[in-house]
This record gives structure tokens, sequence and C-alpha cells, in this order.
């Protein structure tokens, strides 16, 4: 069931028919009653774990069942910041994995994902904040990751309207760059991985909610779903701020806590800033959509949510932290604001791999850095359920790190901004 | 911006005006008996947390009043809040009743233990 391809001659072709004849990106199939595998939850780590287990793994009977529709949780919620210079050495190599993913992802999937490596600058603004990235720094060359220190004069060449003045309350004191991070196109993300996946067969299954999961003797044998059983004898759930909910249909407790992270973006102006800023100290970061939007977002707000509807509090706080890094934003309007539900972990690093069912296997955690990671995620969770064994880069992710106080504590090293 | 009512000292204020300090009722098994916990006991005070998708319970303290911690029972699809009560107490028994899942499981279990 080979798509035709999307290329400038089917724009032409299709422009000769005032674009009638464009095919479905993907099918809308009734969900089949038994398969080799099912992924819960249609955002971009669960079409990627679909479209890798299809394409790696040959197994092209699977489903992912969506309980709204494709890409609209967090993947359609993020700031879409794409970099890997985090701290420890389980992060770099699934967040590096990830990266490099990314940068031939558009050619991979035959769909313009909007991969724009244009350099991500996490600013110092305290000694201790300067000495925190020095260590990060030093990490990520042993690692070989591309990034360096620059200096304050440096960031002020890359990002002309900050605020350099070394007289503020946090001044700059220099940056941690990463000139291959950048940004890309979220929704864009999960639809290209939808249409590769659907193309080799994968039944995307949305509006089909997950209300039981049955097990025998401990393993699992099927879905209850609003549409009905689906029997299989492979589950993977990826439904990143849902995934106590759904978790807890099997008896698994996850050491998880549900919260809103919120977002927002100004009004369109003419290009103002052409890479990736975070602010970490202050809480915020921003960069600029190629519509012009500056997007912004901050931190958490302090409580368990469910409502997609962040704090005004948080908001003010993300708003006051960039006012101060970049006054000349400080007259713009903005446009739209909205929230995700984001899971939490205690070391803010995710959870990938088996759980005490068989044959469940859970990836979660991602809190409020998941978009970043979604190929590489997809990837190493894929080889996880096809080989019913942790990928080796899955293999620090596991859920038990909690009982054997092996953290990959990112918390600190990452603060606000992951 | 949530509207916060201190029960030790009676004051309401916005949100910012107090701390929230996560999961209600999580006892330190290590106090009791310092030798004898296992692994799984100390993850699961660390790190195990009831996460619902409606009525929670949660420690709050109120920052810019009394300085008292105590507790807040609130509904996190809604926001609302259904009760605030003391730091040594439990929370109304018509709030009990509408708790679900691993809360109500807790509840079971205390009230279990204290006839």
């Amino acid at each position: 069931m080979q798509k035709p391809r999307y290329s400038v001659f089917s724009i032409a072709r299709n422009a000769m028919n005032y674009h009638k004849d464009w095919e479905r990106a993907w099918r809308s199939p009734n969900p089949k009653a038994e398969y080799d595998a099912v992924i819960v939850g249609a955002g971009g780590h669960g079409l990627a774990t679909a479209y890798y287990l299809a394409k790696n793994h040959k197994m092209t009977n699977i489903a992912v069942v969506e309980k709204g529709w494709l890409g609209g949780g967090n993947t359609g919620r993020n700031t879409t910041i794409i970099r890997s210079n985090y701290l420890q050495d389980p992060s770099i190599a699934i967040y590096e994995l990830a990266r490099s993913l990314y940068e031939d992802l558009s050619q991979e999937l035959n769909y313009n994902i909007m991969f724009s490596p244009r350099g991500v600058l996490m600013l110092c603004q305290t000694q201790h904040e300067l000495r925190a990235f020095q260590r990060t720094a030093h990490a990520n060359r042993l690692a070989g990751l591309d990034c360096r220190m620059v200096s304050p004069a440096e960031v002020k060449e890359i990002v002309p309207i900050i605020n350099d003045d070394p007289n503020c309350r946090y001044p700059i004191l220099g940056a941690y760059y990463q000139p291959r991070g950048g940004t890309g196109r979220h929704d864009a993300v999960a639809w290209g991985y939808a249409r590769g996946a659907d193309d080799m067969g994968v039944d995307i299954i949305q509006n089909c909610e997950v209300i039981g999961i049955q097990r025998d003797g401990g393993k699992v044998v099927g879905l209850e779903t609003t549409r009905g059983v689906i029997k299989t004898k492979k589950v993977g759930v990826v439904t990143a701020g849902h995934v106590t909910t759904v978790m807890d249909m099997a008896g698994v407790r996850m050491p998880i806590e549900s919260q809103c992270l919120q977002a927002l973006v100004s009004e369109p102006i003419k290009p103002v800033i052409d890479c990736v800023v975070m602010a970490n100290t202050v809480h915020g970061y921003m960069s600029q959509s190629d519509k012009g939007e500056l997007v912004i977002g901050g931190g958490t707000d302090p409580y368990n949510n469910y409502s997609q509807r962040g704090s005004f509090p948080a908001l003010e706080h993300t708003i006051n932290a960039l006012i101060e890094t970049f006054p000349i934003i400080s007259r713009l309007r903005m446009l739209r604001q909205w929230g995700g539900i984001v899971d939490m972990t205690g070391d803010r690093s995710p959870i990938i791999g088996k759980t005490p069912v068989d044959g469940l296997f859970v990836n979660c955690g991602w809190g409020t850095g998941g978009f970043k990671a979604i190929p590489g995620s997809g990837w190493v969770f894929a080889d996880t359920i096809a080989n019913d064994r942790p990928h080796p880069i899955a293999e620090a992710f596991s859920m038990d790190r909690f009982t054997e106080g092996r953290f990959i504590d990112e918390s600190v090293a990452a603060a606000v901004a992951h | 911006m949530l509207l916060v009512t201190c029960p030790v000292c009676n004051a309401t204020g916005d949100e910012t005006d107090f701390h929230f300090g996560g999961q209600a009722h999580v006892a330190r098994p290590a106090t009791a008996n310092p030798e004898g916990i296992t692994d799984e006991q100390q993850r699961d005070y660390l790190f195990a947390r009831i996460n619902p998708k409606g009525l929670h319970f949660e420690r709050v303290r109120c920052d810019r009043g009394c300085g008292k911690w105590f507790h807040a029972a609130r509904d996190t699809m809604t926001m609302e809040f259904k009760a605030f009560y003391g730091i040594t107490e439990l929370p109304p028994d018509d709030v009990i009743a509408q708790a679900k899942g691993g809360w109500a499981e807790y509840f079971a279990m205390r009230k279990k233990k204290q006839k």
C-alpha cells in the first residue's frame, strides 16, 4: 500500500487539480479483533514506537489506540525545542540518538518536519549556574557532543536583543551553546510518523479510549476500549500525563505526578531572534517560529493538575523573567496560551521498559522535555517491545532504579528547562 | 488564581500566599522502624505517589500567614477545594466518601487501624 511520495512535482500536479485529489495521510480503520502489539497513546512517542516497530522489527500487525485525536496532547503543546546537552551519560545517549535521528527525519519520513538546527543557548545568570554548565560541558565533551561555553560578548552577538546590562539582577555571565540543537514542527513529527506507520500497515485508531487492561496469570491478554475488546499479548503504554490512570488499570503504581506546564505565543513580528534561548535561573525560554510568533515557555504549576489549564502566577512568573531578559518584548501582545499535562518523575528522567506485568511495557516520565526525545524514545522502546528486553540505551531508565537508588538525576542539572 | 483558606489561622489568600507540599498523608516508615524497612518501602515513601484525576489530598503551608502546615482536599480536574483540615487530622467523612482508587484504599486502611 505504498503511498505516493510528497515532492515538488506532486505539489505541482495537485495544483493543476485544484488540490482536490490529495490522498489521506492515514486511514481511520476500525479495530481488528487481535493485534501482535498495541500502543496506547498516539502522541509523538507512541507513533514513533509504532513506526520503528514496523520498520526496524517488521511488526506490522499492530495498532495505536488514542483517546482523543492523533498528536493532540503534549506533542502539539510543547515549545518544540530539540537539544541533547544533558549531564548524565544515559540521558546524553538517548537524547543524542533522538537529535541525530531528527537531522534526516524529513527525508526518512518523506514529510517535512521543519527541523531547524538554529542553536540552543542556555544562559548562565549566576556563578553557580555558570559552574554547573561548565561541568555539563565537560561531561558532554567526553561524550563527543558538539557543544561549547560562550562568553557574554558572544551571547550578545548571537542574540542582539538580549539584556546585557552587567548591573541587572541576573546578569549574563556566559552561556552553554549547542549549535546543532534547535526546533522542529511538532505536529509534523506526529503526522509524519503516523503517515509512515500507516503506510506499513499499522492501524491508528483515534477516539478509542482504553478503559481496562485484561490480564491472565500476570500476563497481558487484551485491552478493553470504548470501541470494544482488542486481544493482544503486548501493550506499550505511552500516555504521558495520564500514564498513572492507565497503569492503575493493570494494578501497577507509577512513581509519577501529573502537573500542568504552560506555553504561549506572541503576535507575529519580524525576525528578532534566530536561536533558542533558555534562561533557567529566571525560569523562561523563548524562540521565534517561522510565522514570526515568539514561542515562550516556563515552569510547571506547583501542584497536581489534569485540567490542561495552568495557573496565572506560573504564567506571570515566566513573562516577568523573559521581559527582564529581553526588554524589547515588553509591549508585545500575546496571541494564544495553553497547558499540557506533564508526567513528572522524582529524578526528572523518563521511565522506559518492562513492568511487573508480563507483556506490559511503559514509556513515560518525559516530564517537561519529551518532544526532543521522540525519535530516540520510539527507537529504543520499539526494540524493547519487539525483543521483550530493554534496549541497551533504555536499560538505565528502568522503573526499578527508584528501588535501587540508581537515579538519573537531571532535575539539578537542567533546573526548570528540560 | 486559586483561593486557599488556612484552617489554622482562618486567613484566606491567593495560592501565591501558600506553599504546596505535595501529597498528603505520606508516612515515613523509617521513623517507626529504622532498621527493618525494605528498599520497596523506602521507594514508596520517597517516590510512589497517588496521582488521581479527580479528588486529591495534599499538604499546604500558610507561607505568609501563620506559617503552619495543613491539609487540603482538591479536585485536580476542576481545581475546586473540597476541604481544608489540620495537619494531624483526616478529611471530613463526606469528602472521604468521594475518594476513589488509591485514596479510597488508603482511607479504608486508616479507618480499619482506628478500630
